[in-house]
């Protein structure tokens, strides 16, 4: 780019930083606010000021009498999550390959797809349940909010799939099998190591938003609570900073996921880039 | 069966196709079944009637709660987009650096894989009656009393709802913006256009796609939302979805059916207008 062009843009740099910095503040600091918080001293309260600094309010978690379940919920929102991870990188990863090719109702499954990812959660969640209801089931976290994850989290995997097989390079494939490699070869060896750094994106947002996932799963999870449905369960009885440690505690988790499958996707490019230096 | 081996893709979307088929089209056809159902006190009734409706279309509460929430819809979507619009043209046109510009990118994008109550719970000590803001604007003399409208307010819904979907709308936008060919910004600026005239004439008309996307995140995202309506207003606004909300918890299953069809069409009918500005398949 030319140097006048950046003199010129310079002109709105200012403003718009300081603007996108207020951004951030506003995204990230009232999560840092109750992070804070939950150092409470014991007779500290749900607001500003400190009143000393402890862990107290870390260790009360782990006292199952004094905040319902959350050994119980957190294990089974773990399960259901990796659970979910897995179907939704198996299922868009599937889904993906076969709209390489066109089908019959690809279209419509598309657009139903599509309508699986913006139907209000509510309405999810009800019909599920009351279906579950009818036809003499009992919702559980395992079965029904499974489901009800599933409507969420693979809308998110195939649309990823299309970005991705949208800007692959077919010749790498015409290549392989001009060499001679099988089908599942070709698949083994070529497409899947390109697609791996997405495919660890995928299995990223289907681990999270299920774990995190509230609307979907509160008519369909049946007896047994998830983590986000004890917390908001939390919400109305607990008047003490034990909510903020909880919630620092399990944001400290998503951050931690998510710098791991980072972490892990550019490595997976850079080992890509040493392997095959002249490749784009 | 001859078609499955003749083409693999019928196999490869089965698992697709039937979670859409068991968990959201069974699903939906139950809800709008019910929603003709009759009940009482103890069971659902199968029946075909059209009381559910009936009172649902005439209730003065259906009425407020519908205004309530396209209120929340439309202050939420002009927020997120002005906001969102911003911040991704901020990130596109003004970061140089790819390295910078992704992890800028990310930055904007990891809370949404965090949990949105504890995101709206986080709220509470900075907006509360003795919370952050309050003590802060006293001590400096600015208020006598605390503010009451911060927290438990459709103030605070409003802001929770910016707070939590204002990436859904940079990321589609800054996603098309990446795609201007960046002469078309400079043929404009030579041709003697203002920062402004450039922006509105020439940026928002390449990335209407993209806003049109986060529109549809956004809009239908708020139509349907209980959890931060009722948190946030404290039990005190009524949305949409907090009616249908309470109607399940007091197991009237086939009010709650009405009501979610009704929501069902609507929010169908905002899509159909917003589909029109884009082709997503193209996004991808």
């Amino acid at each position: 780019m030319a140097a006048p062009d950046k003199a010129k843009r310079k002109a709105g740099f200012i403003p718009l930083t300081i603007i996108f910095v207020l951004f951030i503040i506003f995204l990230y600091g009232p999560t840092a606010t109750i992070a804070i918080l939950s150092f409470q001293g014991p007779d500290g309260g749900l607001t500003f000021p400190m009143n000393g600094m402890s862990l107290h309010w870390f260790r009360q978690l782990f006292e199952e009498q004094q905040v319902g379940d959350f050994g119980g919920s957190l294990t089974r929102s773990i399960l259901l999550g990796i659970a979910v991870m897995l179907c939704t990188a198996v299922f868009s990863l599937l889904a993906g390959l076969a709209y390489r090719r066109s089908f019959m109702g690809g279209n419509v499954l598309f657009y139903l797809t599509l309508v699986s990812l913006i139907l209000p959660s509510i309405l999810i969640s009800l019909g599920i349940g009351i279906m579950f209801d009818r036809i003499g089931l009992s919702p559980g976290w395992y079965s029904s909010a499974f489901g009800a994850h599933l409507t969420w989290t693979l809308p998110f995997g195939l649309l990823i799939m299309f970005a991705v097989f949208n800007r692959f390079n077919k010749s790498y494939e015409a290549a392989a099998i001009d060499m001679g490699a099988t089908s599942w070869q070709t698949f083994r060896l070529v497409v899947f190591p390109l697609i791996l750094p997405s495919l660890i994106g995928v299995c990223l947002f289907g681990f999270t938003l299920s774990y995190d996932e509230f609307a979907r799963t509160l008519m369909t999870a049946g007896t047994f609570n998830t983590l986000p449905l004890e917390i908001y369960g939390m919400t109305t009885n607990v008047t003490t900073p034990v909510l903020y440690a909880l919630g620092t505690l399990t944001t400290l988790f998503s951050f931690t996921l998510i710098s791991a499958a980072l972490i892990s996707i550019w490595a997976v490019r850079k080992s890509r880039a040493r392997k095959a230096p002249t490749s784009a | 069966m001859r078609f499955l081996t003749a083409n693999p893709s019928y196999l490869q979307v089965t698992p697709l196709a039937l979670v859409i088929l068991l968990f959201l089209l069974f699903p939906v056809a139950t809800i709008v079944i019910v929603s003709f159902w009759d009940y009482n006190a103890y069971q659902l009734l199968p029946d075909f009637i059209f009381e559910n409706y009936e009172f649902l279309l005439t209730s003065s509460v259906t009425l407020s709660a519908y205004l309530k929430t396209f209120f929340f819809a439309i202050t939420s979507w002009l927020i997120t987009l002005t906001l969102g619009f911003t911040v991704a043209y901020y990130l596109a046109f003004y970061i140089r650096s790819p390295l910078l510009q992704s992890v800028l990118f990310v930055l904007c994008t990891v809370p949404f894989l965090t949990s949105n109550i504890i995101r709206m719970i986080s709220w509470i000590p900075l907006l509360g009656r003795n919370g952050l803001v309050n003590s802060t604007l006293q001590e400096i003399n600015l208020i006598d009393a605390p503010i009451e409208w911060l927290l438990y307010s459709d103030f605070a819904v409003i802001l929770a709802f910016v707070h939590l979907y204002t990436l859904f709308m940079v990321v589609p936008i800054f996603n098309s913006m990446m795609r201007i060919d960046r002469n078309l910004i400079e043929a404009s600026i030579d041709a003697g256009a203002s920062a402004f005239q450039t922006i509105f004439q020439v940026v928002v008309p390449l990335c209407k796609s993209g806003i049109a996307i986060g529109s549809i995140f956004v809009v239908t995202l708020v139509m349907g939302d209980f959890i931060t309506v009722s948190l946030m207003s404290g039990g005190l606004s009524a949305s949409v979805g907090v009616l249908i909300r309470n109607e399940i918890s007091l197991l009237q299953y086939p009010a709650a059916a009405a009501g979610a069809v009704v929501l069902l069409i609507t929010v169908l009918i905002m899509l159909s207008i917003m589909f029109r500005f884009i082709n997503i398949k193209k996004e991808l």
